[in-house]
């Protein structure tokens, strides 16, 4: 079982790198190939369904980082289950719509790559049971989002619809993020079925849910970070399908009802959500009316069906989640199919503008049939899915206290602006006087029929089937989420003397009014809209331009491209780095007399070096002063040489003889090739710095200078930690079988550093020649002459 | 005489650090080589200094008979040495070439990464 | 750098110094040397030979590009870190094997192979970088 659950999240992201492939092999039939992936998956997942509403959870755990305790782990229960289905069964319809759809596009075996990794993300993101993985897989569905919004990345709207989106879901994907390793910190646990009560008894409760919140409210578009989503619909009509009405969207209300358990059920969490939700509801269902296109038209309603739902997981009440999930699968079914039947029609007519298309029925029966099935159930009528949505989010009002009836209030408004907005797109393309379209509208081809007509079928079977619908759907995906057993109580009897049937006759009235009334609302929409003068695209925007800006003064203020001015930076922090920890740390005390010292008169007195050392000294000096004070090549070499020799001579006084012929060799090619390459170049006569510069950059010298040597003296008057040195010495023979400790070191002790060191040698060796050969005339032949030419030329 | 060679690093470090601060390239080059003996001297004088006993064990012994050198310092320096050497000659012909196409030998005049006066990137999407 | 005495005398210092930079590559464990002495040693001879005869002379009389030269070394060092893979000890664990040739007992051990290794790279990288300067033409 382990695998296969791991194989549902890997499987897509396989497909999707051999899309591109199998594209190119079965051209026209690619969608149709590529369909298998997910169906396979569907069907899989299906086999769940009885072990899940029998025995609960399945849980499966792949190790990943042994080392520091963290697994892969899976988890399928009522409500993974049910969102993992409705991911892979809508993905099978939409990859094969897209091949329809995107027919003859050069690029559309990426799209479907993307579409397939899109996928394999939302799949791990509903099935993960470790926050890391969750995290991981919620960050890969905004970059595969964003590739998709970006697909036709030669228009700006599209490129501005994709960053934005990237944008808003990645602050919520770092939320996510800190607050996974906050509830780590918190509880020693990554894995969310095991979480408990911990987090909410904490004091970081209010920090912790408001992280997740952050999260949930950018990936579901809760007002006011809702505006991403009506600009990711520039993405082709599929993606809109899929991503922006049943999947990634949802991921938001996924995660608040994974929470739920461990982060739900307090008064703030009721509050914050409520009102949320209540707001986007609202918020959703103006902006759908506001506009004509229909494209736009659904992602608004897309919007008022997050809020809702955001809103149904708030309330918590047992009426509230069954609501919730038959919400959940309602609204995807009729909204992946009511978006393939807008991309039908803008497929085959031309035209998404509700205002110049009408009477599509005759020409396109079919997808009339489709979209008549969506809005059916969008407008919530009987014998469909949406009608039992309805009837329980107003069942868990049913109190008569004056919070619920302001809900209910919110949530009647809500859904009749659903339903009338519903009427307008079923009736204004197909029905009334036929009007003339960009293009002569047919028929579409039967993969992009495939998709709304299965999907509106699937609601109307799954409506009838209200036993199974409750025992496989609501009750284990309520259980998962309230933690208790919940049992259905759905119905398609009708009881006129409830309260419900006439709530449901009420929002259907109210919508028909606004299906009536739409072109006034829509004027006076539009004029509050012109009213405001801005909106949160235009922040958007303003926001963004701003950090291009800011960033632009920020590179130019610190990056100004003055070598000197970075150098200077540079050793003016060295000099601080050598200073002010010697005079924090009192390091000077030991170097001043003092009392306690006694003897400081030796300190003072003339050092002991013999007369040979002193002269290397003044050779060091003297050569350091010709190397400052040379004004041609020719002396500034030879001063270089003396001074490197003299370093030389140092170490071979002081018992290193090792050092000193390295360095003498050093020294005597450093002359070669500086007199090789120095004779082509021009030293300037003298030092040429302004006055100042020459201020400036002694008074950094001497300090880092005078640093360097206090430093030193410090750490001279120290004790020296020999314990390795004696190691080396002590073991050198015995163990290592040498008598040169130095060279036992470096070959055998450390010999993994020597190793290392000599790569870099021979990686400066391939800049050296790299640099060289940039020449287009080689300077020497790149390889040996073969000895018969040599002979030849001789 | 460790305190006379500490003055002498610090003399190493403060010419290392002028040249470097310089805007003519060569000068600085020179700069980075001295800056690195200076580095090298300092490794070696905070190991202490002992005079003229190489860290050699002699034949047939097993341990040597006698206060030595401390060798740590000196195999850290061998191959700082060896490396420095590298550095320098792929910072010399980088110098050179930079001297061939760019026709400078002054950093002030090296701008072809960083022009001044750059625009700002566009403000759009 | 042309002058007669020089060209000729040269072959003979290179001579001299690449059998003396093997001697004082090998005896490195033991006494002052080592393979980073002895590379320098012996890429000091390879710019003597290539400023009397040219960068041309120096590259055929070495025969092999002596870049590949240092490729060689740090592979041989690699391997011979990798060698104790068969004795199942940790990477660069040393493996010392003693020939008795006759009268003499021969040493051989990985730290010297890796020595060796490090000699040729120095030996090739610091030539290449020398020999390709010499070859260069002025601006």
């Amino acid at each position: 079982m382990d695998a296969s659950i791991a194989l549902v999240a890997i499987a897509p992201f396989v497909a999707a790198l051999l899309a591109p492939f199998i594209h190119r092999l079965a051209r026209p039939y690619a969608g149709w190939v590529l369909a298998l992936v997910p169906a396979g998956i569907f069907l899989f997942l299906l086999t769940l369904i009885a072990p899940v509403v029998a025995g609960g959870a399945i849980s499966a755990r792949i190790g990943w980082v042994p080392a520091f305790d963290l697994d892969l782990s899976f988890f399928v229960d009522g409500l993974s289950l049910t969102f993992a289905l409705t991911i892979s069964g809508i993905g099978t319809l939409i990859v094969l719509y897209s091949g329809a759809y995107l027919k003859g596009h050069p690029h559309l075996g990426r799209f479907l790559g993307f579409l397939l990794a899109f996928m394999g993300a939302m799949l791990g993101l509903v099935l993960a049971d470790n926050m890391l993985a969750l995290f991981m897989f919620w960050e890969l569905t905004s970059v595969t989002s964003f590739l998709l919004i970006g697909f036709d990345h030669t228009r700006q709207a599209a490129r501005r619809g994709a960053i934005q989106a990237l944008v808003l879901t990645n602050i919520g994907g770092m939320a996510l993020l800190v607050g996974a390793i906050l509830v780590h910190q918190l509880t020693g646990c990554w894995d969310m079925s095991a979480l408990g009560d911990d987090v909410r008894a904490n004091g970081f409760y209010g920090l912790t849910l408001a992280l997740f919140l952050v999260a949930a409210f950018t990936k579901s578009a809760q007002v006011p970070l809702h505006f991403w989503l009506p600009n990711a619909m520039e993405a082709p009509t599929p993606v809109s399908a899929f991503l922006h009405s049943a999947t990634m969207v949802q991921g938001g209300v996924y995660l608040l009802a994974r929470t739920t358990p461990w982060l739900g059920g307090t008064e703030a969490w009721t509050l914050i959500l409520v009102c949320f939700g209540g707001a986007t509801l609202l918020w959703g269902g103006l902006g759908a009316l506001r506009q004509t296109d229909l494209k736009q038209m659904l992602a608004q309603t897309t919007l008022a069906s997050l809020g809702l739902s955001v809103l149904l997981i708030g309330l918590g009440t047992e009426a509230a989640i069954a609501a919730m999930l038959l919400y959940f699968v309602a609204h995807a079914l009729y909204k992946a199919g009511l978006f393939m039947v807008v991309g039908a029609i803008d497929h085959e007519a031309g035209t998404r503008d509700i205002t110049i298309l009408g009477g599509l029925a005759d020409r396109m029966p079919v997808t009339f049939i489709g979209a008549a099935l969506a809005s059916l159930a969008m407008i919530g009528l009987p014998l469909t899915l949406g009608y039992f949505a309805k009837e329980e989010m107003y069942l868990g009002l049913m109190h008569w206290q004056w919070s619920d009836i302001a809900v209910l209030a919110v949530l009647l408004a809500g859904n009749a602006m659903l339903a009338g907005v519903a009427m307008l797109v079923l009736v204004k393309p197909f029905l009334g006087p036929v009007l003339p379209t960009p293009k002569l509208a047919h028929e579409a081809p039967i993969a992009m029929l495939a998709g709304p007509i299965v999907l509106g079928g699937a609601g109307i079977v799954a409506s009838v089937m209200t036993d199974w619908l409750g025992h496989t759907l609501v009750e284990p995906g309520a259980a998962a989420i309230l933690g208790e057993t919940v049992s259905s109580h759905l119905t398609l009897t009708i009881n006129p003397a409830s309260p419900l049937l006439w709530l449901s006759i009420a929002t259907w009235a109210l919508g028909y009014l606004v299906y009536r009334q739409a072109a006034v609302l829509r004027t006076l929409l539009r004029r509050f809209e012109a009213g405001l003068g801005w909106t949160a695209d235009t922040v958007f925007d303003a926001v963004m331009f701003g950090l291009i800006r800011f960033s632009g003064a920020v590179t130019r203020l610190l990056h100004h491209g003055r070598l000197e001015i970075y150098l200077a930076t540079v050793f003016a922090g060295l000099a601080l780095a050598l200073i002010a920890p010697l005079g924090l740390l009192n390091g000077y005390d030991v170097l001043l007399p003092n009392a306690d010292l006694g003897n400081w008169s030796a300190k003072l007195s003339w050092p002991q070096l013999q007369p040979y050392e002193w002269g290397v000294m003044a050779l060091a000096l003297i050569g350091l002063g010709a190397v400052l004070l040379a004004t041609n090549r020719l002396v500034a070499i030879l001063a270089l040489g003396i001074q490197g020799t003299s370093v030389a001579l140092i170490f071979l006084l002081f018992g290193a003889p090792d050092l000193a012929f390295t360095q003498f060799m050093v020294e005597v090619l450093s002359v070669v090739i500086l007199a090789l390459v120095m004779t082509r170049l021009r030293l300037d006569e003298l030092d040429q710095r302004p006055l100042e510069d020459l201020a400036r950059d002694g008074i950094l010298a001497l300090v880092c200078g005078a640093g360097v040597s206090l430093l030193l003296m410090v750490v001279l008057s120290g004790t020296l930690d020999t314990r390795l040195s004696d190691l080396f010495t002590a073991t050198s023979v015995p163990i290592a079988h040498g008598h040169n400790i130095v060279n036992v070191i470096l070959v055998d002790y450390r010999g993994f550093d020597t190793l290392g060191e000599i790569s870099v040698v021979m990686a400066a060796g391939i800049a050296v020649m790299a640099l060289l050969r940039r020449r287009n005339k080689p300077a020497v032949p790149a390889s040996p002459a073969p000895r018969r030419r040599r002979k030849a030329e001789s | 005489m460790d305190y006379v060679l500490a003055i002498l690093v610090g003399c190493f470090v403060a010419l290392g650090v002028y040249l470097l601060l310089s805007r003519s390239v060569i000068r600085m080059l020179i700069g980075m080589t001295i800056l690195g003996n200076g580095v090298n001297l300092l490794i070696f004088t905070a190991g202490r200094l002992t005079r003229e006993i190489a860290p050699i064990v002699p034949a047939g012994l097993d341990q040597p008979d006698g206060p030595i050198a401390n060798p740590l310092p000196q195999a850290l320096i061998l191959t700082a040495i060896v490396i420095g050497f590298a550095m320098f000659s792929f910072l010399l012909v980088l110098a050179f070439r930079a001297y061939q196409s760019l026709d400078a030998d002054n950093t002030d005049t090296m701008r072809v990464a960083e022009p001044v006066n750059e625009p700002n990137p566009p403000l759009s999407y | 750098m042309n002058s007669l005495i020089f060209r000729t005398i040269a072959p003979l210092i290179v001579a001299v110094m690449l059998v003396f930079s093997i001697y004082v590559c090998l005896r490195g464990h033991n006494e002052p040397g080592g393979g980073f002495i002895g590379g320098l040693i012996a890429a000091s001879a390879m710019a003597i030979l290539g400023m009397s005869g040219g960068a041309g002379e120096a590259r055929r009389a070495l025969r092999i590009d002596p870049l590949a030269i240092a490729g060689f070394g740090v592979f041989i060092a690699g391997l011979s870190g990798l060698l104790s893979l068969f004795t199942g000890t940790p990477f660069m664990t040393s493996i010392w094997v003693y020939l008795e040739l006759g009268q003499t007992t021969v040493p051989l051990s990985t730290p010297m192979v890796f020595d060796i290794g490090v000699y040729f790279v120095v030996f090739g990288t610091i030539s290449a970088v020398a020999l390709a300067l010499e070859g260069e033409e002025g601006p």
